[in-house]
């Protein structure tokens, strides 16, 4: 309601689309959140370009064959993997309004993310222990900003993820709860697809140096 | 006398180093001390420390922040200016060193970064603002809060930039800042650091009014309104929020490793640990000369407005124009390294990037050849935009074929770093850019404020600052050929290029009598105004002018059916020969959802504010503080669920009668 008057006689979109494109309001938000995923491509663009420029300046510092540990970053891969599967389900379930299950589903979401991040700066927090720090050379400057930035963007989903599930929970599937999902959801995919981008280039990369 | 706390002499130390107690500097701290207090003192005098909270700091109406955006353009157009008057005073001067080579390196680095990104960006924005909503016959843009959030971090962002001429020291490496200069040990004062900064801060506003502005256009048109009948100006917004949407990444990305190798130590663009500072200059273009595109194609949107109606004509070419425009936005991509060809990236390189810059010249050409012959034929009425419009053809047309001779790579090996790109660059953006949005600023007054900026002032200014423009950069051209390279603060006499810089500094006083005027110009419109009830004040051709001025909230009563590219021409016709009636009917009106002020984006600006002055001083707990209080005000914002009030139809039907706009 509020929306048409907002928009006034502007094209409603069919009634046939998934529920959280068929407020005009709400619909328009998800546009705007995908605007926001291509300027963070590009952000991560730009990190994978960085990397790609430094990777052979390591200076005095360490290869990329000896800090990377292929085992953790296959384990941290599985589990982002997984983790893209469950909100797929939850994303199911708010379709299906089975409000009990998409928490659920969020809650496992955000159960593998946190674990995802405490692999990570466990991984880290060894590498600074042995020495590595990103002020050891351009390659692992551009390493740790890299990774890091991925780590922190999966670090802002599970406070985004936290938030939305105690409004999920005062305010059940809404017109809006529903855009609020989806809309993590699509961030959530696209985390998981820079990390396999980030799998590939920098620690399945890094053996082939 | 009791021992001062051990952190008072540090704070005097840190934040007053001694090369900011110089005369100048105290001289503006004093100046801005009182000002400030000035501001306060009034507002409580006047008990409108309400009003303007209610009415202004917590708006999220386009209208009120595309006014906000172009007050704070303006006083940065001043300040930017006088940095420029400076520079212009020490090079006619050149034995008598009236400001120092430190002082001077800071002043250009201000200079350049003031004008690109805190006078340009902002009248740009702000001309989106006030004009594509209306442009298009909607109610707002796509994400009104978001919106205010933009307008707040650019706001701060600016307080932080100019901060640093008082407290720490200016930045002083250029508005590129290019390293290794930058790095930490070549340059230990904040300075840089207030630069990485206050950019990242506004870079992320402008990114999100890309987006904003990109799916306002794509997604809230009126019904009617293909692509093909966008005004102009819409769709020079579209491109030029596509281009922010792909340039704004790599700065940050640029900006972020500076300021990390500044502050904590990372070595990417550093000469030790295997840094690389070409790395930076190329993702510092990468955003750079998209930039460039991002500062003309409004005014080239403006221009299409501003000759189509003072030419009484429909623009010649509608469907070239909007070829060539996105010819070129497509094209701005394709030629960064054309701005540091010297890197010596081999013939190859520099032949694809000197081609495609080149290429360039052609949908532009067709633009310029476009214009004019919407003129021809047309009955003219020189105005002061279209005045505007008429003084950017030949300077830009001069300013773009230097830039096709700087594009030819052997040639540019001779011109890099020279005056003639000094002068190529500021011939381009002065006479393309601020020609353009000055013009639009004069267009669209009426429509901001009810009533229009008197004409014969409006000629006054223009004739100074465009008259101006000529002796001041047209000399630049030879002093490059003669060998002088820009950033240089003194040169002996006996190289022979003290006449022509003495022109050049003549030319730039006489622009800053024409910026004078133009403020005197606003000021004396306000105070002796005569109200434009007709909201069409110049028989414009498009949307916006078919509703009152200044704009109602709501701005359109009921959103109209677009059937023509003019639609506004087409329908004033048919609302004359009595076919339609003269103004929405009473029926028609709808209740409207109004989005509700905010205080949001205010405080997450401050937040931003507050961690990014703790970042300058590398103060942790302070930039933590900050930090926490942009993730408060963001989570606070998560869980707000009522944006909008209801505007009732009997409210709407009210004012619509009250300004004598329904029709029977």
């Amino acid at each position: 309601m509020s929306s048409q008057a907002l928009h006034g006689g502007h094209k409603t979109p069919p009634q046939e689309l998934p529920p959280e494109f068929q407020d005009q309001e709400e619909s328009i938000k998800i546009t705007g959140f995908w605007m926001f995923i291509v300027t963070d491509v590009l952000i991560f663009a730009s990190l994978f370009a960085t990397y790609a420029v430094f990777v052979n300046r390591i200076a005095s510092g360490p290869t990329p064959a000896q800090v990377f540990q292929l085992n953790t970053a296959l384990i941290e891969t599985l589990i982002l993997l997984t983790s893209s599967f469950t909100i797929g389900i939850a994303i199911w379930a708010m379709r299906q309004n089975r409000q009990r299950m998409v928490t659920w589903w969020m809650v496992l979401t955000v159960l593998l993310g946190m674990a995802f991040v405490s692999i990570e700066l466990t991984e880290f927090a060894g590498d600074v222990a042995a020495g590595w720090g990103w002020h050891t050379s351009a390659f692992l400057s551009a390493f740790f900003l890299l990774v890091a930035a991925h780590g922190t963007h999966v670090t802002m989903g599970i406070i985004w993820a936290v938030a939305l599930l105690f409004q999920l929970r005062k305010r059940g599937l809404t017109t809006v709860t529903r855009r609020k999902l989806y809309t993590f959801s699509l961030y959530w995919h696209f985390l998981d697809i820079m990390w396999v981008f980030i799998f590939t280039v920098v620690y399945l990369g890094g053996r082939l140096i | 006398m009791p021992a001062l706390p051990s952190f008072v002499p540090y704070l005097i130390h840190t934040l007053f180093p001694p090369w900011v107690r110089r005369p100048t500097e105290i001289g503006a701290e004093i100046m801005m001390t009182a000002g400030g207090a000035f501001i306060v003192y009034w507002l409580l005098k006047n008990k409108k420390l309400q009003w303007l909270w209610n009415e202004w700091l917590t708006t999220v109406d386009h209208k009120k922040i595309g006014i906000m955006y172009l007050v704070a353009a303006i006083i940065m157009l001043g300040r930017g200016g006088l940095d420029a008057l400076m520079l212009r005073t020490n090079l006619a001067m050149p034995t008598l060193h009236f400001i120092n080579a430190s002082e001077y390196n800071e002043v250009f680095t201000t200079h350049g970064t003031i004008m690109v990104f805190f006078m340009a960006m902002p009248l740009i924005f702000a001309l989106f603002n006030v004009v594509v909503p209306l442009q298009i016959g909607s109610r707002d843009v796509a994400f009104p809060r978001l919106n205010a959030i933009s307008f707040w971090l650019f706001a701060f962002a600016a307080a932080l930039f100019n901060l640093s001429f008082v407290v720490g020291g200016s930045p002083n490496a250029g508005w590129t800042a290019y390293p290794p200069l930058t790095e930490l040990a070549f340059n230990h004062t904040v300075g840089e650091n207030y630069y990485f900064v206050s950019l990242l801060m506004t870079g992320i506003g402008t990114t999100i009014t890309g987006i904003n502005f990109l799916v306002t256009i794509l997604r809230m048109r009126a019904p009617g309104m293909t692509f093909m009948k966008m005004p102009l100006f819409t769709w020079a917004t579209l491109n030029t929020s596509v281009l922010i949407l792909f340039a704004f990444p790599p700065l940050t990305i640029a900006l972020l490793e500076s300021l990390l190798d500044r502050v904590a130590g990372t070595t990417f663009f550093g000469l030790a640990h295997g840094g690389m500072p070409m790395m930076y200059v190329n993702l510092f273009w990468l955003f750079g000369h998209p930039e460039v595109y991002i500062l003309v194609l409004p005014a080239f949107g403006v221009f299409s407005e501003v000759v189509a109606t003072f030419s009484r004509k429909k623009l010649f070419g509608y469907p070239s124009m909007v070829l060539s425009m996105t010819a070129i936005m497509v094209l701005a991509y394709g030629t960064w390294v054309h701005h540091f060809f010297t890197m010596g990236a081999g013939p190859a390189v520099n032949v694809f990037f000197g081609l495609s810059t080149m290429l360039i010249a052609i949908p532009t050409g067709v633009k310029v050849f476009n214009w004019i012959l919407t003129m021809w034929g047309g009955r003219l009425q020189f105005t002061t935009p279209m005045l505007y419009f008429l003084a950017m053809i030949p300077t830009f047309v001069i300013g773009g074929a230097t830039g096709v001779m700087l594009g030819a790579v052997p040639a540019d090996y001779q011109f890099h770093n020279s005056y003639f790109l000094v002068a190529h660059f500021h011939e381009v953006l002065i006479g393309g850019t601020v020609f353009g949005l000055l013009a639009g600023v004069y267009y669209w007054w009426p429509k901001m404020f009810g009533y229009k900026l008197n004409d014969h002032q409006g000629k006054w200014a223009f004739w100074l600052f465009a008259g101006g423009f000529w002796p001041t950069f047209i000399p630049q051209y030879w002093l490059g050929l003669e060998g002088m390279t820009r950033r240089m603060y003194t040169y002996p006499f006996g190289m022979g290029w003290h006449t022509l810089n003495v022109i050049s500094t003549i030319g730039g006083f006489i622009m800053g009598a024409g910026f004078l005027v133009l403020v005197s110009n606003v000021l004396r419109s306000r105070l002796h105004r005569e109200v434009d009830a007709t909201g069409d004040p110049w028989d414009g051709r498009t949307l916006e002018w078919s509703i009152p001025s200044p704009a109602p909230e709501y701005n359109f009563a009921v959103i109209p059916t677009v059937d023509e590219r003019d639609w506004w021409w087409e329908e004033k016709q048919r609302r004359q020969s009595g076919e339609k009636p003269a103004g929405p009917k009473p029926e028609d009106i709808r209740p409207i959802a109004i989005p509700k002020n905010t205080p949001v984006p205010i405080l997450l600006g401050a937040a931003f504010f507050l961690g990014a002055f703790g970042l300058v001083f590398t103060w942790w707990p302070v930039a933590l503080t900050g930090l926490a209080g942009v993730f408060g005000v963001l989570i606070y914002s998560w869980f707000q669920y009522d944006h909008y009030r209801i505007l009732s139809a009997g409210e709407i039907r009210e004012t619509e009668e009250l300004l004598g706009r329904l029709g029977a």
